[in-house]
């Protein structure tokens, strides 16, 4: 069991190249003709987009109309960064990030913690929990609308089952306070499991030696757990965030379906409010400008934190 | 194992976290068996109200599911001719007759086709720059799998914008061929970060061996390097085909009448006068059910795959 | 599985993949909502595939994703359609950006005349610019929102009897919409038969035009008006009128006593859901599901009722749904789809069409004599088709829609501010839009 930097690992791995050349292509060229294909595709579906993205950014171009674009400079971004709904539905989605990233922690380390005392059919249950991660998201929302219906839908009737609050008395979904929950929630259920499969590699990762050296020095339970168990899973865990992180800040399949944003704006996530200017009002310039803004801060933000979570594992 | 290890937990503590664990599990599987049991409701018991936990099980959400169907109007009455299959006379019990199949046998072929053949490029490209990544030594090598990991982190609809436009000029608006593209390009980041995690850990040896036999480059690639790696090869597929399959933002923008994926079409299926919840609910489990599958087949791996190779058992 | 194995079913799969036909072989395509009336257009087009030898195809996309998904296919180029019955609302943008084609000489030659359909559907489907000979398309199903009640409810004396002692006069088909409020209210978290009900069922929905298509029914008859008669994109003063103001309030108040809880993003088949399960008394809908709530085992026949949406204070307007059929500018098969439309604009055909379950527009089907009283829902029909008015129809009406649903649902639905704020923010966001498109300065 091993964790890798996700970033500096490759090098140190690379096992020394064959020096001698043999018989064919040399090694180099090999290496180009093997590596080429893939950086040409993703050249043309990832760097050519993004280079033209920003070059629409400075423009009024609409893709649904006939006439051509003027550049009017940083006036896109001038209009994002100023308008109130822009934060609001970035507040959106840093209420997401972060209550999903509370939970999906809290509740996949104790999960962790409880599977790794390895009692019978551990490995059964384990793989029956980790299941709804693996489903389509899109589909899954769509049937969650169904289950949040206050009238016809389980969820509400298994609370009225275990609260006492009658079901048809509140909507997940249909009620201000209570959508950007809905949504925590169907995401919690997802992918608690990611979090608590990468736990279990952290726990599984400690060596039954260091336990034994701490019974030996009548370290408590307690202290043993905050000690040893918690600093050992840390870079793990801190892993986990990042991928839980950039993957809810891209969220859309599931939302859409489940709220469409709604009520009002409450859940408008900003990939949501993109797609809306982008593929429905057609604001294709604004709309590409709203993606570059939303490219550097989730790549500036990634970075930080892969610094930050290389610290963690020198330490 | 010593029944003195210090390490081991008692069996009250086991007991009591596989309870715990075990009622999790149950909740978050009620969902999931909510969806499979709604495909088998009549749509009058799917909208029940109260919700029916015991119902008369009935094949009508699947028949409508790969059906369209056109309500019985008086007039037609007097030219019917009684239903000769058990599906004809499901739609006849529900005052309906059918007119033809549905497009959701069409939508899942699409995921099929798009899944796999993008699946299969994303392997082949894959492998290939994972095998050049491991084992040689190519200039910037360290940026260019940055680069190749950091293709991941864009919101989809970001990217689509520019796709629709390059899509449109090409004219790979809603065509498999483009999804296919797409997907491969989407999922190749995956497949050069899990392959070369796998090729990484066959030794040297076995090449240089091979390459001492008088083999070529190739010839050591392809008979040494490939078999060794195959299970890891069979399960980075499987995660590429998973993400495919379950795509849907790039889908909803891209597709429309000829290759659209089921994703996409699920949500948006519709019977006689409202949604058709045992329809989409047994479109939903035909759907959902080989990711199921695979999930379980997967298990092994399943950590290395949704890190991208980042942690590995 | 083993790993070889699956590998090569893999590569199999690819292979097919790359060869299997992407296309059907229909020879001409026809796209609308999946709803009801698509239905009965597939069984009306046999006879057209009949006739014609083509081969048609259909592709039918639910409400909620019809307007994006079409567009998006209009603005892809794709050519997927060559025949589009597409919204109302979109055939500025279509007309502007070339996407559909101009009828008028096809009309010309074939002998079609827009005097035939009523006057309503001719502005409000076939029209860009509005109110000018300009045809982009054949009006080809007439919807308008109304009302459904439960008959069997209101006909009860006890709840007759409670319900003139609490309000003051009959319980009946409301008159006016602050009636049609009391109602809601009146069986709002009601017992009746040992289920709780509620009021009415009206559009929420947030995503796509669900509660645009709603409020403006409450809006229009208060005394809201898209812009200054006499000096168009005006909006000041017309957009956020004290009329139009207290309009909003209506739809609110309307919401906040009437409809069953959680019905916060609610259009059509939600509407539909709700009615015939029996929990609600009213059901705001257009009209296209008529037919089919008389036909329903549950609430069908006698048991529901029927009529136009009710007058407020400044006047009686319902609004307009229903399509015109165009002929998409990228079709390859343009005689196909035209001699498509010379087909369904027969009398007979359109006749038929109503009769399966359509919605004619043609003025000799709905004022044939006798047709309000073939179906019990024609009379309500014609009622309503005489008061329509509808949604901009701009090529930018989608940014105008938006920010529409955006304003409304936030105040109505989620009760963030004022129904003023809420206009004022609307004639901003309008104001914006019109100044982009260059229409103002």
């Amino acid at each position: 069991m091993s964790i890798k930097k996700p970033v500096e690992h490759i090098a140190k791995a690379t096992p020394p190249s064959i020096a001698r050349r043999v018989r064919g292509l040399s090694d180099r060229a090999i290496a180009w003709l093997f590596v080429g294909p893939s950086i040409v595709l993703l050249l043309a579906v990832n760097i050519f987009p993004l280079i033209w993205t920003i070059n629409l950014s400075f423009t009024n171009f609409k893709a649904n109309r006939l006439r051509d674009a003027e550049y009017i400079g940083l006036r896109n971004y001038e209009r994002i960064l100023t308008d109130a709904d822009t934060w609001q539905s970035m507040q959106a989605t840093a209420h997401f990030l972060f209550w999903t990233i509370f939970f999906q922690v809290l509740i996949g380390f104790a999960l962790a913690y409880l599977i790794n005392k390895k009692f019978k059919g551990n490995d059964l249950w384990t793989t029956i929990i980790v299941l709804p991660m693996m489903l389509s998201p899109a589909v899954v929302g769509n049937f969650w609308t169904f289950l949040y219906q206050p009238q016809i839908g389980l969820f509400n009737y298994v609370v009225q089952f275990f609260t006492g609050v009658e079901a048809s008395s509140f909507s997940m979904i249909g009620s201000v306070t209570l959508a950007p929950w809905a949504i925590v929630i169907v995401d919690t259920w997802m992918w608690t499991p990611f979090v608590m499969l990468i736990c279990l590699a952290g726990l599984r990762s400690i060596p039954d030696s260091i336990y034994e050296a701490a019974e030996c020095d009548r370290a408590s339970k307690w202290r043993q757990f905050w000690t040893l168990t918690v600093p050992m899973v840390l870079p793990f865990l801190m892993l986990a965030v990042l991928f839980r992180g950039i993957e809810n800040f891209k969220m859309f399949d599931l939302v859409v379906q489940l709220t469409g944003g709604g009520p009002g704006s409450t859940t408008l996530l900003t990939s949501i409010d993109l797609k809306r200017e982008a593929f429905e009002k057609w604001r294709t310039g604004y709309a590409s400008a709203y993606a570059v803004i939303l490219f550097v801060t989730v790549f500036g933000l990634a970075s930080i934190y892969v610094k930050a979570l290389n610290k963690v594992k020198e330490r | 194992m010593s029944g003195f290890s210090v390490t081991e937990p008692s069996k009250r503590q086991k007991w009591f976290a596989g309870l715990l664990v075990i009622t999790y599990a149950v909740v978050t599987l009620l969902p999931l068996l909510w969806i499979i049991a709604t495909g088998f409701k009549s749509p009058a018991d799917s909208i029940s109200y109260p919700p029916k936990v015991l119902f008369e099980p009935t094949l009508e959400g699947y028949v409508n599911l790969f059906s369209t169907r056109t309500r019985i109007t008086p007039s037609m009455r007097e030219t019917l001719v009684e239903p000769t299959t058990w599906y004809e006379q499901i739609a006849r019990d529900s005052g309906t007759v059918i007119a033809g199949p549905s497009r959701y046998g069409q939508r899942f072929l699409n995921s099929v086709i798009i899944g796999f053949g993008s699946t299969f490029l994303s392997i082949f490209f894959g492998t290939l720059a994972a095998y050049a990544f491991s084992r040689f030594k190519v200039p910037i090598k360290e940026d260019l799998l940055f680069f190749i990991l950091s293709t991941r982190m864009m919101p989809p609809i970001a990217v689509a914008i520019p796709i629709f436009l390059m899509f449109r000029q090409l004219g790979l608006n809603d065509t498999q061929l483009g999804m296919i593209l797409l997907y491969t390009a989407v999922n190749l980041s995956l497949s050069v970060w899990l392959l070369k995690g796998f090729i990484d850990e066959i030794p040297l040896e076995y090449e240089e061996a091979a390459l001492i036999d008088g083999y070529t480059r190739f010839q050591a690639f392809y008979k040494v390097v490939l078999p060794q790696a195959a299970t890891g090869i069979a399960s980075t597929a499987i995660f590429c085909l998973i993400f495919a399959w379950n795509e849907y933002a790039f889908a909803v923008l891209l597709t429309s009448g000829t290759a659209q994926t089921a994703p996409p079409f699920i949500p948006t299926i519709i019977g006689i006068g409202g949604q058709d919840w045992p329809a989409v609910a047994a479109g939903a489990t035909i759907f959902l059910i080989p990711v199921m599958i695979f999930t379980i087949l997967l298990r092994k791996h399943l950590l290395s795959g949704i890190t991208f190779g980042a942690v590995r058992k | 599985m083993k790993a070889s194995k699956f590998l090569k079913l893999t590569a199999l799969t690819a292979i097919l993949a790359a060869g299997a036909p992407a296309a059907s072989a229909a020879s001409l395509t026809l796209c609308w909502a999946a709803w009801d009336p698509a239905n009965a257009l597939v069984e009306l087009s046999k006879d057209f595939e009949q006739q014609s030898g083509e081969d048609m195809a259909f592709e039918f996309v639910p409400w909620p994703n019809f307007a994006d998904r079409m567009l998006n296919e209009l603005n892809s180029g794709g050519k997927l359609c060559d025949l589009l019955i597409g919204d109302s609302q979109w055939i500025g943008g279509a007309a502007e950006n070339g996407n559909y084609v101009k009828l008028n000489d096809f009309f010309e030659a074939e002998g079609i005349t827009m005097d035939d359909f009523i006057p309503a559907t001719v502005t409000g489907y076939a029209e860009w610019p509005k109110n000018t000979p300009n045809y982009w398309a054949l009006p080809a199903y007439a919807d308008v929102v109304g009302w459904t009640y439960r008959k069997d409810w209101f006909s009860r004396p006890e709840l007759q009897a409670e319900f003139k002692k609490t309000y003051g006069y009959d319980l009946g088909v409301p008159e006016s919409l602050a009636q049609l409020k009391d109602i809601a209210t009146f069986f709002q978290g009601r017992d009746i038969d040992g289920t709780t009900v509620y009021g009415a069922a009206i559009y929420t929905e947030r995503g796509s035009e669900g509660i645009t298509m709603g409020v403006t029914n409450a809006l229009y008859n208060y005394g809201f008006e898209y812009q200054n008669p006499d000096k168009p994109y005006d909006i000041e003063g017309f957009v956020n009128s004290s009329g139009a103001i207290e309009g909003l309030e209506y739809y609110k108040a309307l919401y906040d006593a009437g409809a069953p809880p959680g019905s916060s993003n609610w259009y059509m088949s939600e509407d539909i859901d709700a009615y015939k399960s029996g929990q609600v008394a009213l059901q705001m809908n257009f009209a296209f599901i008529w037919p089919g709530v008389n036909a329903d085992e549950n609430v069908g026949g006698d048991r529901t009722g029927y009529f136009a949406n009710p007058p407020g204070p400044a006047g009686h307007f319902a609004q307009l749904g229903g399509q015109g059929i165009s002929v998409v500018a990228n079709t390859d098969n343009m005689d196909g789809a035209l001699a498509y439309i010379k087909w369904f604009a027969q009398p007979e055909v359109q006749a038929r069409w109503t009769e399966m379950g359509g919605a004619s527009a043609m003025r000799s089907v709905v004022e044939a004599p006798g047709f309000a009283d073939i179906q019990p829902y024609n009379q309500a029909f014609l009622d309503s088709m005489a008061i329509v008015k509808d949604f901009w129809a701009e090529p930018a009406y989608a940014s105008l829609l938006l920010p529409m649903q955006d304003r409304v649902h936030k105040y109505v639905i989620a009760g963030q501010g004022t129904a003023k704020e809420a206009l004022d923010g609307l004639v901003k966001d309008w104001t914006e839009v019109f100044e982009d498109e260059g229409l103002i300065k």
